[in-house]
C-alpha cells in the first residue's frame, strides 16, 4: 500500500495521545510542556499532510508556521511561569500548585 | 517496498518509539533528549511530504530553540546534584486511567481518520515552498504575519517581565 | 575617477561615522579618552574622502547633473519601491561643508568636553549625527531622506539633551524634536501625495512625472500642497517662523553641538531639502516660502537685539540668517540661496565655536575663583576679552564682519547676490512683493547691528565682572577650528573678485535645475528662456531610464539641463544681475550704518543704551520675551489642550454624571415601590432555589480540584463525546 495520507494521519494520532498522556499524567511542569509540544507537532502533522494530499497546499504550510511561531512564544511565556513557580515553591509539581482553588 | 516506504516507516516509528520514551521515562533529561529524536522524525516526515521550508524550520526552531529553552528550564527547576532529576507520576489508579483514556483517544482517532472518506487532491509537482509562503505571508496573511510578530514581541517582554528576579 | 568609484567612495564616507558611532557605543566604557581620538581621526578621513568625491564632481563631471545609483528595495507585487543616492553638485559641496566642520567640532570638542563624564557617548552621539546628516546629503528619494531626516531629528534630541541632568537640557532636546515632528508631519503628507500620485520616491522621477502634465488628483493645487508640505519638514528643521521656538532653546546643549547642529548641518538639511525638490515647487508654493523666510529672517533680527545670552544672540542670528537662505530660495534664488547656506555654514560654525571658547574660558575662570552661580553665558558677565583672550577676539571679529556683510568676506559675496534677487524678484512681481526686499534689508542691517553689539559688549571695554578678567587664551586644539573655519570666510575661496560672487565658481557649478512644474502653474521669469528645447530632452532622458531601473545598481548620468555658463539661464538671473550694484550699495550703507551705530551705542556710549531703551520700552520687552511665541504657544496650543480636556472633564463631571444621578434617582424611587413586593414574595422563592444550588455547588465543589490535569481530562472527556457523537451523525 502506499504511503497516503491516512498514514500520517494515524502517525498524527498516535504522537497526540502519547502527548495528552504526557501532559495529564506526569506531575513535572515541564514534562507538561513537553507533552504540550508534541500535541502541537501532532497538529502540524495533519497540517502539512493536508497540504500534501487534501489540496490545502501552500496555505498548509503557512498555518503550520504559525503553529510553530505559537508554540514558541507559548515556550518561552511558560518556561517563564515555570521559573516563577520554582522560585515560590521551591517545585514545579503541577499539582501541588492549586492556589486557584480557593 | 520503495525507498519512500523504507523511510517513512523508519521516521514513523523514530517519532513514536521516542514520543513514547519522553512521556514514559522517569528521568525528565531522558525525555528531553528523546523529545529531540521525536523532533528530528517529525522534521524527516515534513521531507517526505515535501514541506522543505517547513523541515528546515522544524529543526531550527523546535530543536534549536524550544528544545534548548526546555533543557534551561529543567536544570533551573531541577536539583541537578540532588535526586530530584526525576519526575514523579500519578497514583496507581490514576495511572491506569490515564492509560486506558490514552488508548481510547488513539483508537477513536485512528478509527475516525480511517473511516472517514478523505477528499484528495491531484498529487502536486514538486516545487520550492519557500518563496510562496513568503509570499503568501507578505500578501493575504499580512495581518496574521503582524500579529505573530507582535505577539512573539509581547512573548518576549512578558516572559522576561515575569522570569525576573522579584525583589 | 569613474562613476563607479564615485559612488562606492561616497557610500563609504556615508558609513564610516557609523562606525564611529557603533565603536564608541559599545566600546566607550573602556576607550575613555580614546574614543574622542577615534571619533576625530575617522571623522578626518572621512574629510579627507569628501574632497576626492567633491573634486571630482565638481571637476571632473561638473556638467553631468547627478551620479546616481539606484536599486530595488521592496517589491511586493505591484508595489514596487526603489531607492538609491547620488551625488549633485550641491551634494558634493554639502559633503564637504558637513565633513569638514564635523571633523573641526570633533576636534573642538576633545578640549571642551574633556571634563565630562559621558566623554565617549558624546564622541558616539556625533559619530551618529553626521551619519544621518551624510545620508541626507547622498539621498536622491523622498524616502531615503525622510528616514535619515528622522534620524537627523532623533540624534539632535541626543545632543541637545546631552547633559539631561539639567531639567532645561532635557526639556530643550523634547521641544526640539516634537517642533520638528509637528514639520515632518507636513513633509510625509507630502511624500504620501507624490507617491500616490507617481508611484515613485525617486526625485528626478517625481520631477518627470510633473513635467509630463500629471497632477496629484488632477489639480495644480495638491501639487502646491506637496510643495508646501514638503516645505513644512524644512521649515521644522531649519526653524523657520513660527516653528522656530526650538533652536533657541536647543543652546542648552553643549556648544559644538551648536555649531555642528544649530549653525552648520541640521539647521542646513532644511534649506538644502528645498534646494533639492526645488524643480516641483509651483509659483504659489515658492510665494509661501518666500514669505516665511522673509518673516523669519526679520522676526528673529528684531529678537537678537536684546539677548543678553551669549549663545541665544547666535541662536536667533542663525534663524534669521536661515530665514534669508529660505527667502532666496522662494524668490528663485536658488543659486544665491545655497551660497549663502555654505557661507554662512563656514562663519557660523566659527561664531559658535568661538563661543565655546569664550563660555570654556569662563567656565574655567570660574572654576577658578570658587564661583558657581554666575551665568558664563551672559555677556553683561563679559567685556574685555580682546585683551585676555585675543585670538578668539580676532577669529570671531573677522566673521562677525563676514555675517554682517562687510567687503572682502564671504558673507558679503552671498548677501548680496541674495539681496540683488529679492529686489529683481520684487521688481519682476511687483505688488506688496516689495516687502520682501525691504524687510530683507532691515534684517540685513539689524544682523549687522547685533552682531557688533555682541562683539563690543562681551570683548572690547573693560571686564565687567572679576571673571571676565581671569580668562585665559585657550589651548590651540580650540584655536585651530577657529582659525581654519575663519579663513574659509575670505572672499578669494569663492569668486575673483571681491565684489562680485556670480563670477566665482559656485554659480558656475550651482546651476538651477529646470522648474518642472508646467508653465501654466509657475513663475514666467523661473522658466528657462527657451523653454522648448532644453527641459523635455532632460526629462525624457529620465523616462528613458525608467525602464531599465529595475536592474540592480544600474548607473546612469543625467547631462546636466543647461550646461551653458555665460548666458544667462532666465530672465530673473538677468533681472538680479542689473540690481546687483544698487544691492551691493545698499547693504554696505546699511550694515556700515548699522555698525556704526553699533559703536556710537555700546563703545562710545554717545547714546545711552538705557535710554534708548526707556525710550522705545514697548519694543524692547516685546523683543526681549522673543515677541511672546512661546508665550502665544502656551496660551493657545497647550493652553487650549488644556482647557479642551478641562471642558470635557466638566462635562463629564456635570451634565453626564447629572444624567446619571437623576436616572439614579428616579431608579431609586421604582425600586423602593418594587423592594417591598421583592422582600417578601420574591425572595421566599429565591430562597429556596438558592439553597437548593448551594446544596448541589457544594457536591460539585469537589470537582473543581484546582489541578489543571483533572480539568484537562474534562476536556478530553468532552473532545471524545463530540467525536463520537459527529461519528455517529455522519
Amino acid at each position: 500500500m502506499e504511503i497516503g495520507l491516512t498514514h500520517y494521519l494515524i502517525i498524527s494520532a498516535i504522537l497526540f495521545s502519547l502527548g495528552m498522556f504526557g501532559i495529564v499524567a506526569r506531575k513535572h511542569a515541564i514534562m507538561v510542556l513537553m507533552g504540550l509540544e508534541l500535541v502541537l507537532n501532532a497538529a502540524n502533522i495533519n497540517f502539512i499532510a493536508f497540504a500534501r494530499f487534501g489540496g490545502m497546499n501552500i496555505e498548509g504550510h503557512v498555518a503550520a508556521i504559525f503553529v510553530i511561531i505559537l508554540a514558541a512564544a507559548e515556550a518561552a511565556v511558560a518556561l517563564a511561569i515555570v521559573l516563577n513557580i520554582y522560585q515560590n515553591f521551591r517545585h514545579v509539581n503541577v499539582d501541588e500548585v492549586d492556589q486557584m482553588r480557593d | 517496498m520503495d525507498l519512500i516506504t523504507i523511510g517513512f516507516y523508519f521516521l514513523a516509528a523514530l517519532t513514536i518509539v521516542f514520543g513514547a520514551i519522553v512521556v514514559i521515562t522517569k528521568n525528565i533529561m531522558h525525555s528531553a533528549f528523546s523529545l529531540l529524536f521525536t523532533f528530528a522524525g517529525i522534521a524527516g516526515l515534513y521531507v517526505l511530504m515535501q514541506a522543505d521550508f517547513l523541515a528546515i524550520t522544524q529543526i531550527m526552531i523546535y530543536i534549536g530553540g524550544i528544545l534548548v529553552l526546555i533543557i534551561f528550564g529543567v536544570m533551573l527547576t531541577t536539583h541537578i546534584t540532588g535526586v530530584d532529576v526525576r519526575s514523579g507520576t500519578l497514583g496507581k489508579f490514576q495511572m491506569i486511567g490515564a492509560v486506558m483514556m490514552m488508548i481510547v483517544i488513539a483508537v477513536s482517532l485512528i478509527v475516525v481518520f480511517m473511516s472517514t472518506r478523505w477528499f484528495l487532491a491531484e498529487s502536486q509537482p514538486v516545487e520550492e515552498t519557500a518563496p510562496q509562503i513568503g509570499n503568501l505571508l507578505l500578501t493575504k496573511y499580512l495581518l496574521a504575519f503582524e500579529a505573530a510578530s507582535m505577539l512573539l514581541l509581547i512573548a518576549i517582554v512578558g516572559a522576561a517581565f515575569i522570569a525576573r528576579k522579584h525583589k | 575617477m569613474t562613476h563607479d568609484a564615485v559612488l562606492l567612495l561616497s557610500i563609504i564616507i556615508l558609513l564610516t561615522p557609523l562606525l564611529s558611532f557603533l565603536i564608541n557605543v559599545f566600546f566607550g566604557g573602556k576607550l575613555g579618552k580614546i574614543s574622542g581620538i577615534i571619533g576625530t581621526s575617522i571623522l578626518g578621513i572621512d574629510f579627507v574622502m569628501a574632497i576626492v568625491v567633491a573634486f571630482t564632481k565638481l571637476v571632473t563631471y561638473p556638467d553631468i547633473h547627478t551620479i546616481q545609483t539606484r536599486f530595488e528595495w521592496i517589491s511586493l507585487g505591484p508595489i514596487k519601491v526603489v531607492i538609491g543616492y547620488g551625488i549633485d553638485n550641491i551634494a558634493a559641496m554639502m559633503l564637504i561643508v558637513v565633513t569638514l566642520i564635523s571633523f573641526l567640532v570633533h576636534l573642538f570638542s576633545t578640549e571642551y568636553m574633556s571634563d565630562d563624564r559621558r566623554y565617549p557617548k558624546f564622541y558616539a552621539y556625533l559619530g551618529l549625527f553626521t551619519f544621518s546628516m551624510l545620508g541626507i546629503v547622498i539621498a536622491n528619494n523622498f524616502l531615503l531622506m525622510y528616514m535619515f531626516w528622522e534620524l537627523v531629528g532623533i540624534s539632535s534630541y541626543l545632543l541637545i539633551g546631552f547633559w539631561y541632568e539639567k531639567n532645561s537640557a532635557s526639556n530643550a532636546g523634547k521641544k526640539a524634536f516634537i517642533t520638528n515632528r509637528i514639520g515632518d508631519l507636513g513633509f510625509f503628507t507630502g511624500i504620501m501625495i507624490l507617491y500616490m500620485t507617481y508611484g515613485t520616491f525617486m526625485f528626478d522621477e517625481v520631477f518627470a512625472g510633473i513635467s509630463s502634465g500629471v497632477m496629484p488628483f488632477n489639480s495644480p493645487t495638491f501639487l502646491t500642497l506637496a510643495g508646501i508640505g514638503i516645505f513644512l519638514g524644512a521649515m521644522g528643521k531649519s526653524a523657520q517662523w513660527p516653528l522656530h521656538v526650538w533652536l533657541p532653546d536647543a543652546m542648552e546643549g553643549p556648544t559644538p553641538v551648536s555649531a555642528l547642529i544649530h549653525a552648520a548641518t541640521m539647521v542646513a538639511a532644511g534649506v538644502y531639502l528645498v534646494a533639492k525638490v526645488f524643480a516641483m515647487f509651483t509659483a504659489d508654493a515658492l510665494t509661501f516660502i518666500a514669505a516665511i523666510g522673509t518673516i523669519t529672517a526679520f522676526v528673529s533680527a528684531t529678537i537678537a537685539i536684546t539677548q543678553v545670552d551669549f549663545k541665544k544672540v547666535l541662536a536667533y542670528s542663525t534663524v534669521s540668517q536661515l530665514g534669508f537662505m529660505i527667502m532666496s530660495l522662494g524668490v528663485g534664488g536658488y543659486t544665491n540661496g545655497f551660497f549663502h547656506l555654505v557661507t554662512h555654514a563656514w562663519f557660523k560654525a566659527a561664531l559658535f565655536l568661538a563661543a565655546g571658547s569664550v563660555i570654556h574660558a569662563m567656565h574655567h575662570a570660574m572654576h577658578h575663583m570658587h564661583d558657581h552661580h554666575t551665568d558664563p553665558q551672559d555677556i553683561n558677565n563679559m567685556g574685555g576679552l580682546r585683551k585676555t583672550m585675543p585670538w578668539t577676539y580676532r577669529t570671531f571679529l573677522f566673521v562677525t564682519l563676514a555675517l554682517s556683510g562687510v567687503p572682502l568676506t564671504s558673507g558679503f559675496l552671498s548677501k548680496d547676490g541674495l539681496l540683488a534677487g529679492t529686489l529683481a524678484y520684487a521688481n519682476l512681481t511687483g505688488g506688496w512683493h516689495w516687502i520682501i526686499p525691504v524687510m530683507g534689508f532691515a534684517a540685513a542691517g539689524m544682523t549687522a547691528f547685533y552682531m557688533f553689539r555682541l562683539t563690543i559688549v562681551a570683548f572690547h571695554g573693560e571686564p565687567k565682572t572679576k571673571i571676565a578678567s581671569h580668562t585665559h587664551e585657550n589651548k590651540s586644539v580650540i584655536l585651530i577650528p577657529l582659525i581654519v573655519l575663519s579663513v574659509l570666510s575670505l572672499w578669494f575661496f569663492y569668486s575673483p573678485t571681491p565684489i562680485d560672487g556670480s563670477k566665482g565658481w559656485v554659480h558656475r557649478l550651482v546651476v538651477q535645475p529646470a522648474s518642472a512644474v508646467p508653465a501654466a502653474y509657475q513663475w514666467s521669469f523661473l522658466l528657462p528662456e527657451h523653454a522648448g528645447e532644453a527641459s523635455p530632452a532632460m526629462h525624457a532622458e529620465g523616462e528613458g531610464h525608467e525602464a531599465a531601473a529595475t536592474e540592480e545598481l544600474h548607473h546612469e548620468a543625467q547631462p546636466a539641463a543647461h550646461a551653458t555658463t555665460h548666458a544667462y539661464l532666465n530672465k530673473f538671473q538677468e533681472e538680479s544681475h542689473h540690481f546687483h550694484y544698487i544691492a551691493m550699495f545698499l547693504s554696505v550703507l546699511i550694515a556700515g550704518g548699522a555698525i556704526g551705530l553699533a559703536f556710537m551705542i555700546y563703545q562710545y556710549k554717545v547714546i545711552s543704551a538705557d535710554k534708548l531703551e526707556a525710550r522705545l520700552k514697548f519694543l524692547h520687552t516685546f523683543s526681549l520675551n522673543k515677541w511672546y511665541f512661546d508665550e502665544l504657544y502656551q496660551a493657545t496650543v497647550i493652553a487650549g489642550t488644556v482647557a479642551l480636556s478641562k471642558m470635557l472633564s466638566w462635562f463629564d463631571t456635570y451634565i453626564v454624571d447629572g444624567l446619571v444621578n437623576l436616572s439614579a434617582y428616579i431608579t431609586r424611587g421604582f425600586s423602593f415601590i418594587t423592594g417591598l413586593f421583592d422582600n417578601h414574595v420574591i425572595d421566599g422563592a429565591v430562597n429556596l432555589i438558592a439553597n437548593t444550588t448551594g446544596f448541589v455547588g457544594a457536591r460539585l465543589r469537589k470537582v473543581q480540584t484546582g489541578h489543571i490535569q483533572t480539568y484537562l481530562v474534562f476536556v478530553l472527556v468532552g473532545l471524545l463525546v463530540l467525536l463520537y457523537y459527529f461519528s455517529i451523525n455522519f
